[in-house]
């Protein structure tokens, strides 16, 4: 085949790298070729590759890069983005935000491609008022596993496949998605530390409403539970005013550093995550009201720090995010507590609430909470408390997600995700073949 | 597929009444596996293995027909596995230890020992080789030994099919460099199995249980070489440049 490149690739956790024979995308009519001659390993796109499991990753299969088809343009008028499906939030953010737009959703990193976002439907910290990025886009076009290009919109089952349906329903090479007004690019920021678990938890449930993005940082170390819950809005061009700020629109995010290549094994240890935890807790004001942030520093704080994944050395990292419904809220604590007792260091402990979900049968998230804590692969006994975890998940009705799975079994995946079988019936009108497959596909038997 | 902490889904055995395979199967956390094959001739003892990981609640425990000498079935046999999934790890542990005397007195012994060790792994390692780089991933466990890394008057026809089974796999896992692929040697000293019981004990003498450890670790660290138990790749590296007078004077 040509052009392709035998590659080997990996997740965000940079963990099980498989090799694939990787080929840039150059046009749809290309990709229709590439999907019509797949072998039986099959085809598979991949974006920004910040999924951290095995999602975009397919061994010896056809991977088809699409971060080489990036065009996109903004409808002003109709609030709304049409972009390639490579083309990267970080990009778009750059082009829209200085013309007084942003993205409905955004997530923790914006180095994220338009095809990863509604393939993973990711969510951020306004899932509460606004639900996940599915829920604002109003027209994909994708090709299906006969090379054939659709379009597709909210009223069509396969739009809601390809949602969540985590690139196994066909390659999406387009799409129209809904974008915001906004004033400036800093956000009014509010924030609040609790003094354990359930002052953070009581706090999110009585304010969360309240503001448009919330989000907490929980300190995994400290027994205690404690947090930062930090909430906020878009800045009014009037509130940018009164603080004096003077370019209120400007927007162009740096990179301030880049993680070292070379981590030694167990530099992220108990006790750097606790001296850091500490540090974090203590810089944070017990209360601040209306602070100025910008928008990249409120959103995506470790986008400034390059290949900062490689900081948990050889051995990688997962993150383990689990949603559980409100009614089993005390699973948060029996999970940081687990996590705690076989001294699995996170100083990424995220703690959020999410609304109601969507029609996507494979979507994520569904009213409740969602933890998300990265942990080291090498710890000792991780695999088992995170399948005792994982059990007491699924029994309560919450689940895993797929975008930083990478590691849960086709049993539990099966048990957490009930319209499975409703989504098979829907991908299968579309890839009657099964040529769309990945590493996630064929460990959860999906 | 292999999880973020190295555990595998499937698992292949030629020779999957081996002990060590055996072993190192339970070794892996049995409820993360969902595809066991055990190939082999048909026998009870291939039967009663099965048996024995069906009653620990592993899943997918199977017995695939299997014959080392008939290399010619190799191909479609390892085919019709890999067709079905993906396989994570295949362990090569099949093997004769053969009787040295018999094979002095009879050459034809010693080349059933040959073909089965060296011609029966060579066929299957080849075929496993061209499926795990089709498929991007997987690793291949050969169960070399030391008695191949210097030939003994007691038993070098065993060792000789052992020092071309090694060979065979460093070149085999160079060949697979860059394909996701890799090949783990494994070279355990004398072991404690069906195998070795009318024999007298040699020192650092190991179980199953232990070299299944080793070969479990090694799998997860991505290691090429791995000596049971680990201090004897000193030993050998030691034997390996005694003088000859010397060392055949050593006890065997």
């Amino acid at each position: 085949m040509s052009g392709a490149v035998a590659t080997e690739l990996s997740g965000w956790g940079r963990t099980m790298p498989t090799v694939a024979r990787l080929v840039d995308a150059h046009s749809e009519t290309q990709i229709s070729e590439l999907i019509k001659d797949a072998d039986s390993r099959g085809v598979l796109a991949r974006g920004l590759g910040r999924s951290y499991g095995d999602a975009a990753q397919s061994g010896g299969a056809t991977v088809i890069d699409m971060t080489t088809m990036t065009g996109f343009r903004l409808d002003a008028d109709n609030m709304s983005v049409t972009a390639d499906a490579g083309a990267s939030i970080d990009e778009i953010l750059r082009q829209i935000v200085p013309r007084g737009f942003f993205v409905p959703v955004s997530a923790g990193t914006r180095i994220i491609t338009v095809g990863g976002a509604i393939a993973g439907d990711i969510h951020g910290k306004n899932h509460h008022r606004d639900g996940s990025f599915g829920a604002h886009v109003t027209e994909l076009a994708l090709i299906d596993g006969l090379g054939v290009m659709h379009n597709l919109t909210p009223k069509d089952p396969r739009f809601w496949a390809t949602v969540g349906g985590m690139g196994l329903t066909g390659v999406i090479v387009s799409a129209t998605f809904t974008v915001i007004p906004i004033q400036s690019s800093y956000i009014t920021v509010d924030t609040e530390r609790g003094k354990d678990l359930d002052a953070v938890m009581s706090s999110m449930l009585e304010r969360d409403h309240e503001y448009r993005y919330t989000v907490a940082w929980i300190d995994s170390v400290s027994a205690s539970g404690r947090g930062v819950i930090t909430r906020g809005d878009h800045s009014t061009a009037q509130q940018c005013n009164d603080d004096k700020i003077k370019n209120p629109r400007s927007y162009d995010p740096k990179k301030i550093a880049t993680a070292p290549g070379l981590v030694p094994k167990g530099a992220l240890n108990k006790w750097t995550v606790q001296a850091f935890n500490e540090g974090w807790f203590r810089k944070h004001p017990s209360l601040r009201v209306g602070e100025q942030q910008k928008i990249s520093a409120f959103f995506h704080p470790l986008d400034g720090v390059q290949e900062w994944n490689r900081i948990y050395g050889p051995q990688g990292f997962l993150q383990y995010q689990f949603q559980v419904p409100d009614s089993a809220g005390n699973l948060v604590e029996i999970a940081l507590g687990k996590l705690r007792e076989i001294g699995a260091p996170s100083f990424l402990t995220v703690l959020k609430r999410f609304g109601p979900g969507n029609q996507a049968p494979l979507s994520f998230p569904q009213s409740g909470w969602t933890l998300a804590a990265d942990l080291p692969a090498g710890v000792p006994g991780l695999g088992r408390t995170l399948d005792q975890l994982d059990d007491l998940i699924s029994a309560e009705g919450g689940r895993l997600y797929l975008a930083k799975d990478s590691r849960q079994s086709p049993t539990n995946f099966a048990r957490t995700y009930p319209r499975l079988e409703e989504w098979r019936e829907i991908r299968d009108t579309m890839d009657p073949n099964h040529v769309f497959a990945s590493d996630l596909s064929r460990r959860l038997e999906i | 597929m292999l999880d973020a902490l190295g555990e595998p889904q499937s698992v292949l055995v030629f020779g999957g009444t081996s002990e060590i395979a055996l072993a190192t199967i339970k070794e892996m956390p049995r409820h993360r596996l969902r595809r066991v094959l055990l190939a082999g001739r048909p026998s009870e003892s291939l039967d009663a293995a099965v048996a024995e990981l069906r009653d620990l609640n592993i899943t997918g425990v199977e017995a695939i027909e299997f014959d080392a000498k008939n290399t010619e079935s190799h191909g479609a046999i390892i085919d019709g596995v890999f067709d079905g999934s993906d396989i994570d790890v295949v362990i090569l542990a099949f093997g004769l230890l053969g009787d040295q005397m018999t094979a002095e007195e009879d050459p034809s012994h010693a080349v059933e020992v040959a073909t089965v060790n060296y011609t029966g792994s060579v066929s299957a390692g080849l075929h496993v080789a061209r499926r795990l780089k089709n498929q991007g991933h997987g690793a291949l466990v050969v169960l070399s030994s030391v008695a191949g890394d210097r030939a003994r008057r007691s038993n070098y026809v065993y060792g000789s099919t052992k020092a071309g089974l090694d060979a065979f796999a460093q070149g085999l896992d160079a060949a697979l460099a860059g394909t996701g692929a890799h090949v783990l040697i494994v070279r355990p000293g004398f072991v404690r199995t069906r195998m070795t019981s009318h024999l007298p004990e040699a020192p650092m003498t190991t179980n199953p249980e232990d070299v299944a450890k080793i070969i479990v670790a090694a799998l997860k660290k991505g290691k090429s070489t791995v000596y049971a138990p680990g201090p004897l790749r000193f030993v050998m590296a030691g034997l390996k440049t005694l003088p000859k007078s010397v060392f055949r004077k050593l006890p065997s």
